[in-house]
This record gives structure tokens, sequence and C-alpha cells, in this order.
């Protein structure tokens, strides 16, 4: 499961993945806490094009529907920008 | 005034089938689509990503899909009216009636809402001075380059439209061309020009930088960019643009009376008819128990709806169920000649 999934299944405002998961619409933009931004698997370059159109990315900027969780992500911080669109 | 069978809101994929499948019930849809061309998210966000769930089609991009669909659909001559959004619905006796934001207005007995997840705008600045000069010194697409001749302009964005724009515009006007990070995602053919451009002197590259405030009276006169790091560079400019990609609005549609589950319409599995009688909803805006966004699931909710538009355009025929391979009815309305 994703972060997203995860998100969107359990009504958790703000992560609105307009596409469904598909990494064409960056609307399920998260910031990624300093100390975890490393520890996660490296984002593709499908992922980084998609963060070109993010509201406000910066560099510890993941699209949270190519986030796979697992027990070691037990704990991980992630923060949400004031919007999606 | 247009008068037709069915209007349909939107061109993507599922609409595209839906006139193929009223069209072989022998009923005509008009189109009415928000963007510039047909093919909804398929042209607009992955023209060039392959789809490998397609049956029958091992793989096909988005935009050869939609090229399919069109060529499937043509013998219709069906009406498309693209660049413009449908705005207000009304039942008119036992019909809709449905009036656009240029004010076209349609007489249909059924509506098919195939809208994917709203209406496609561009991604605008984050800055809430930019609405301030929104069209007199920030723009998001362009209308007439020639405004633009012998001026200072700053272009954001990393995609083909930064990058084509860029090259144009520096032909007659002084352009800079920020972007997030250095690595630009257009085109290998683009990307080269431009690096050629910025080392012949005719475009200045700012990365990695994002718009940080844009200052000036009536117009802009400069702005400031600021990378990750915080450090801070001021550019004197007239104009800004920005080229971020579209975002996904709801719009309109959400202000129909329609049920609505999360911004998608709640429709019934067994025609796709929403709670208002003639108005149904396919593709990605619809929702119902088990419902899964595929294109399939799209053409699935298409063959459905139409029929249940037949029932309402026709009140007085009998539905009969034809296979295309057999029914002289469809062939003839396919324009195949006897062999």
């Amino acid at each position: 499961m994703s972060v997203m999934e995860g998100a969107v299944q359990n009504n958790i405002p703000g992560i609105d993945a307009d596409c469904g998961g598909s990494m064409a619409c960056a609307t399920c933009h998260v910031y990624v806490d300093e100390k975890w931004f490393n520890k996660l698997k490296k984002k593709d370059e499908g992922e980084e094009d998609m963060l070109d159109m993010a509201y406000q990315p910066n560099k510890f900027s993941r699209l949270s529907c190519q986030l796979i969780v697992s027990n070691e992500f037990d704990g991980l911080i992630l923060r949400m920008p004031s919007k999606q669109g | 005034m247009i008068s037709t069978d069915v209007l349909i809101v939107g061109a993507g994929p599922s609409a595209l089938f839906a006139v193929q499948q009223l069209g072989l019930l022998g009923l005509k849809a008009e189109v009415v689509d928000n963007l510039d061309k047909v093919g909804g998210q398929c042209s607009e966000l992955y023209p060039d990503k392959p789809i490998y769930d397609i049956p029958a089609i091992s793989e096909c991009t988005g935009e050869t899909l939609i090229k399919n669909l069109m060529k499937q659909i043509e013998p219709f001559n069906t009406n498309f009216h693209l660049n413009e959004r449908v705005d207000r619905l009304a039942k008119e006796g036992t019909k809709w009636k449905i009036t656009t934001n240029r004010k076209k207005v349609f007489i249909a007995s059924s509506i098919i809402i195939a809208g994917g997840i709203g209406s496609f705008e561009p991604r605008k600045f984050p800055l809430k001075e930019s609405e301030k000069f929104e069209n007199s010194g920030v723009f998001y697409s362009i209308r007439d380059k020639k405004y633009f001749d012998n001026k200072k302009i700053c272009i954001f964005g990393g995609g083909d439209s930064a990058l084509d724009w860029s090259i144009e515009l520096s032909k007659n006007s002084k352009v800079v061309l920020v972007h997030r990070r250095s690595e630009f995602r257009g085109t290998p053919k683009n990307v080269e020009t431009i690096k050629r451009l910025e080392k012949d002197g005719k475009i200045q590259i700012e990365t990695p930088y994002q718009i940080n405030s844009i200052e000036g009276g009536d117009k802009i006169t400069s702005i400031t960019i600021k990378d990750d790091e915080g450090k801070i560079k001021k550019i004197d400019t007239d104009y800004i643009l920005g080229f971020f990609g579209l975002v996904m609005k709801l719009g309109p549609i959400a202000e129909w009376g329609l049920n609505l589950d999360k911004k998608h319409i709640t429709v019934s599995t067994e025609n796709l008819q929403t709670d208002k009688e003639g108005i149904f909803a396919i593709g990605d805006i619809c929702t119902y128990p088990g419902k899964i966004k595929l294109i399939l699931s799209g053409f699935h909710e298409a063959a459905l709806a139409a029929r249940g538009c037949f029932r309402l355009a026709r009140p007085n025929e009998i539905y009969r169920h034809e296979f295309t391979t057999t029914s002289k009815t469809i062939h003839e309305r396919l324009g195949k000649k006897k062999s």
C-alpha cells in the first residue's frame, strides 16, 4: 500500500490524488521529514518530472503515491503543502 | 439552439466510445469539452505514455488510443464543441436544457457526464500578488506572441511548453528561463537548443530556483527567485510566464445538484444514471460500489449508459439487442455496404 492510498482510504484530507496513483497529476505531494528522506527508495525520473508541477515543491518533496509503506517506515513523518492544486 | 438526442460533457476515451455506442443505437450526440483538443487525460496528461490494459491491444499510447477512437466514430459525423465548458443544466419539460460558458444552448433528452475529474486549468504561481498581475504581467498561456516583442520576460517551468516558448520568444525578447532543478524534462532536441542558446548568450537560465516575490505598481518591474538553501536573486522583468501543467477542478459540475461522493458522482450500476432522470455519468467521474478507474470500465459504462439514453430518446420504440457482426441496421449506420 502506498502512503497516498492509506491517506485516501482513511479520509485524511489534503491528499487529493486526482489521477488515482498513476503518477500523472502531482496532487498527492508531501514533504518528507529530513531525517527520513534518505531512508526512502529514491524517486525515479517520472516522479521528479511530475514534482515540477507540484505546489511549492522543495528538495524533500515526494509524491505519496510512490511511497510504499512497510514495517521499516513505522514512524515516518510527512508534512503537507498548504494546498495541492 | 442545438437539438440532439444526447449531450456529452467531456471528450475523453469514455465520452468518445459513448458516441460510438449511441451511434450504433441510432442516437445523435453532441460533445462539449473545456480543452482545445479531444482525448481528455489521455491527450493532456500522458499522450506518450504506453497503456497496457486495453483489451486486445497489448500496448498503445494515450495519443494512439484517442486517434483510433476518433476513427471508430467517423461514420457518425459528431460535432465537437471544444474550448467550451458546460455551465448550467435545467429541466425543460421532459428534456434538458444545457448552457455553456459561451452561451451556446442545447436541448437533449439525456446528458452523459464523462468529465474525468473535472476541467483542466493552468497551475498558477503560488504567490498572492501574482493574482493582481494576472493577464497584465503574469500569464499561463500565450495568445499573441507579438505582445512580448522587445520585452524582458521570465519563463518558469521545465517541460516542453516552457522550453518551446523560451526558444520562440528569445528571438525578439530578452528571456530568462527559471526552473526548480537543473534538469529539464522537455524533448532532447528542445533541451539541446536551450543549452546552445544559453551558450550563445541568447537566453539566461536560472536553476535551481523558484519564484519568491513579484514587485511593481501597475506593472511588474522585477521579481525575486529563491533556491532551496534560501539564496535570493533579483531579476528585472516586464512579464512572467508560468508553465506548470494543468490542475483539475470539478468546476460547475459540483453545482448541478447531483449526489456526490468525494468529488465523484454516484450512479446506478444498471445504466449509470445519476439521481436525476436523464443525467448519466461514466468514466473516472462516476462512482458506485466496486468502481475501478480504468479506461476499459469507462467503455463498459458507456455501453450501459447509451442504452439508458435510448429509452429516454425513443420512448415509443422497443430496445432490441443487436450484434455488430450481423445487424443490417447497424451496418447501415456505420455506412458499411453489403458484401
